[in-house]
């Protein structure tokens, strides 16, 4: 498991799904680190004429919505939001999912029987309710949205962590530490999680991916932040306009379709170099 | 039924140690119900404002009154007292009312409930179905271009969001075709009886539900995928085949009861989170089901409604994995009773 970060690109870059998808999303984050310089007026500024098609006016290459606001700024602005939401919810449930496998796996017995218990109760009540349920009653802002997300998604990331621990500390190595004195949090530290770090990478860029579908959901359904335009609040706004300027659906949409799609490859990918042995059973 | 000494029966569970593993399930059933409504409970005390505070944003009410209502309703009690006053209300399914709706919370959801379960339970059968069918098509015809294919759509279906396709689908079969009506339950007031009834709704279904199967039929065209590739490999397909039954017999009889084993596994989780995506698909085609009685709820500011919604939605959830559980068991003899 001593894959540099370098030597993991450079890996993944061979492997032809990995090329599509860090392309693809290279792209993605190249549009939310430039949406700035293109568009430096931001997306809610009323810009040009209402309901311009793709390629009617050369100065808005996507066209613009009802209220004349330019999409292309509008897409490179959202993806700010959906990739900052996206990547943000993810760290956060993979901090809590990872605390709670890690405990649950190294201690056993009670511990393991009541973080577990809590583990499937939670990925049995509907995620994407409850999520709409926080963000309703304490109300929509970035930070509401992103641990809406954060806590419905954590039960993957706390299976995964334990079955690794389970797995792990029966081996000789961890024996070693314990008979040398090593407290138990410098043993799950240093000496576990480190290689634990496979799966959680691999699993970490499909949580980022249902993090993004979440939080556009939400903001389609008009309960995103009012303040931030992301690629699932265009598509909301657009669907009032679906039977005449289906464009101004179909471009966010795209965008986010490809995004997760990236994630999907680059997981796969992970999931290939990072798991030779598995990789003639998927 | 009376099963032979020595052999499993696939009713074995009502005799033995079917109480204890029962009383297992029961009790963490028990649990998530419980967390839903401590869950609820916090979820509003940290919301700003109490109900008391809603009810008089409505009205020009004096502190006095203000104060007088708080003890009406418990909030001058201490948190623990509420919460167990709010957690004996629910065990009686009293979820309060709806202002929303000018009725009990409880009524409102039974008149939607149905709706969401039609749209859930079809989508879970329709989408297995296909699934299976293409992971098994897929397995069979693992590395050649009919399984390369199949895999690129199920990675292109994985990745679409429900409420895209559902906007997809409303383009191209009602917008574009005009085929297809684009929302709704049943024709406005129709006067359809019978068989008539049932077409016309069938039709108004056909959109949401082909919208919630297709994430779930790229799920269980990779499972099944993987799960049958699994079987094929193993020893008595391989005697199955050595004995001369036909290529058919052996896959859709023989190795496919085994490869079923984790789809239905995944049938639990589906049904959750169907629920959930029921909002989306329920809101986009206008059908009055639970789902958008939440989004409702959420707009209207009706936290009771909401509350009650997730908790009645969490409820049948939990049913519903119970009994797929007792079915695993019945279809699969090696699983532990403990």
């Amino acid at each position: 498991m001593t894959v540099g970060s370098q030597s993991l690109i450079v890996r993944l870059l061979r492997h032809p799904s990995g090329l599509v998808g860090l392309l693809l999303i290279a792209l993605a984050v190249g549009m939310a680190l430039g949406a700035g310089y293109f568009f430096p007026a931001g997306p809610w500024t009323m810009a040009g004429p209402p309901r311009l098609w793709p390629g009617q006016n050369a100065a808005f290459l996507l066209g613009t919505d009802s209220l004349g606001r330019d999409l292309a700024a509008g897409l490179f602005h959202g993806s700010r939001v959906s990739l900052a939401v996206g990547a943000s919810a993810a760290v956060v449930s993979i901090v809590i999912g990872t605390v709670v496998g890690s405990l649950s796996g190294y201690y056993g017995g009670w511990l393991d029987d009541v973080l577990m218990r809590l583990t499937d109760a939670m990925q049995t009540i509907p995620s994407f309710l409850s999520a709409i349920a926080i963000v309703g009653i304490v109300g929509p802002s970035l930070p509401t949205i992103i641990f809406a997300i954060a806590i419905v998604s954590w039960p993957m990331i706390a299976r995964l962590v334990r079955a690794e621990f389970l797995r792990l500390r029966t081996y000789d190595f961890v024996q070693s530490c314990r008979i040398i004195g090593m407290s138990d949090i410098r043993i799950i530290v240093t000496q576990i999680l480190p290689n634990c770090l496979a799966p959680i990478i691999v699993a970490s860029s499909v949580l980022v991916a249902t993090a993004i579908i979440v939080e556009a959901s939400l903001s389609f359904l008009g309960l995103g932040d009012p303040n931030a335009m992301s690629w699932g609040t265009i598509l909301g706004n657009g669907r009032a306009a679906l039977r005449t300027a289906w464009y101004m659906t179909a471009i966010p949409a795209a965008a986010l379709v490809l995004t997760v799609l990236a994630l999907n490859l680059v997981g796969d990918a992970l999931n290939d170099v990072l798991n030779p042995r598995l990789k003639e059973r998927s | 039924m009376i099963a032979a000494k020595g052999t499993k029966s696939p009713l074995r569970f009502l005799s033995g140690p079917m109480p204890r593993y029962v009383l297992r399930r029961l009790s963490q059933a028990v649990l998530v119900m419980l967390l839903v409504v401590v869950g609820s409970f916090f979820l509003v005390k940290m919301a700003p404002g109490d109900l008391v505070d809603v009810l008089a944003g409505n009205s020009d009410m004096t502190a006095d009154q203000m104060a007088s209502l708080r003890v009406r309703y418990g909030l001058d009690q201490p948190v623990m007292v509420q919460l167990f006053i709010y957690m004996s209300r629910l065990v009686m399914l009293d979820f309060g009312y709806s202002p929303l709706n000018a009725a009990p919370v409880l009524d409102v959801i039974m008149g939607r409930w149905p709706v969401t379960a039609i749209l859930v339970v079809s989508s879970v059968v329709i989408s297995m179905a296909i699934g299976t069918v293409l992971g098994v098509v897929s397995a069979r015809n693992a590395g050649n271009p009919v399984d390369l294919s199949i895999s690129i759509l199920m990675l292109v279906l994985y990745a679409t969001p429900s409420f895209v396709i559902a906007i997809c689908f409303i383009l191209f079969f009602s917008v574009f075709l005009g085929a297809m009506p684009i929302a709704g339950f049943a024709t406005v007031g129709t006067q359809a009886t019978g068989l008539a009834y049932v077409w016309d709704v069938v039709q108004h279904l056909a959109m949401p539900v082909a919208a919630l199967c297709t994430f779930y039929v790229a799920i269980y065209g990779r499972i099944g995928r993987a799960s049958m590739l699994e079987v094929l490999k193993l020893d008595y397909v391989r005697t199955a085949r050595a004995k001369g039954l036909p290529e058919r017999r052996v896959v859709y009889v023989h190795a496919l009861r085994n490869a079923l084993l984790p789809l239905v596994t995944m049938a639990g989780l589906q049904v959750s989170a169907l629920v959930g995506g029921a909002v989306l698909i329920e809101t986009i085609f206008g059908l009055p089901g639970m789902g958008r009685t939440a989004f409702d709820a959420v707009f209207e500011r009706d936290t009771n409604l909401l509350l009650g919604v997730l908790f009645i939605s969490s409820l049948s959830v939990v049913v519903v994995n119970f009994v797929i559980d007792l079915l695993y068991m019945v279809l699969d003899p090696r699983v532990e009773l403990a």
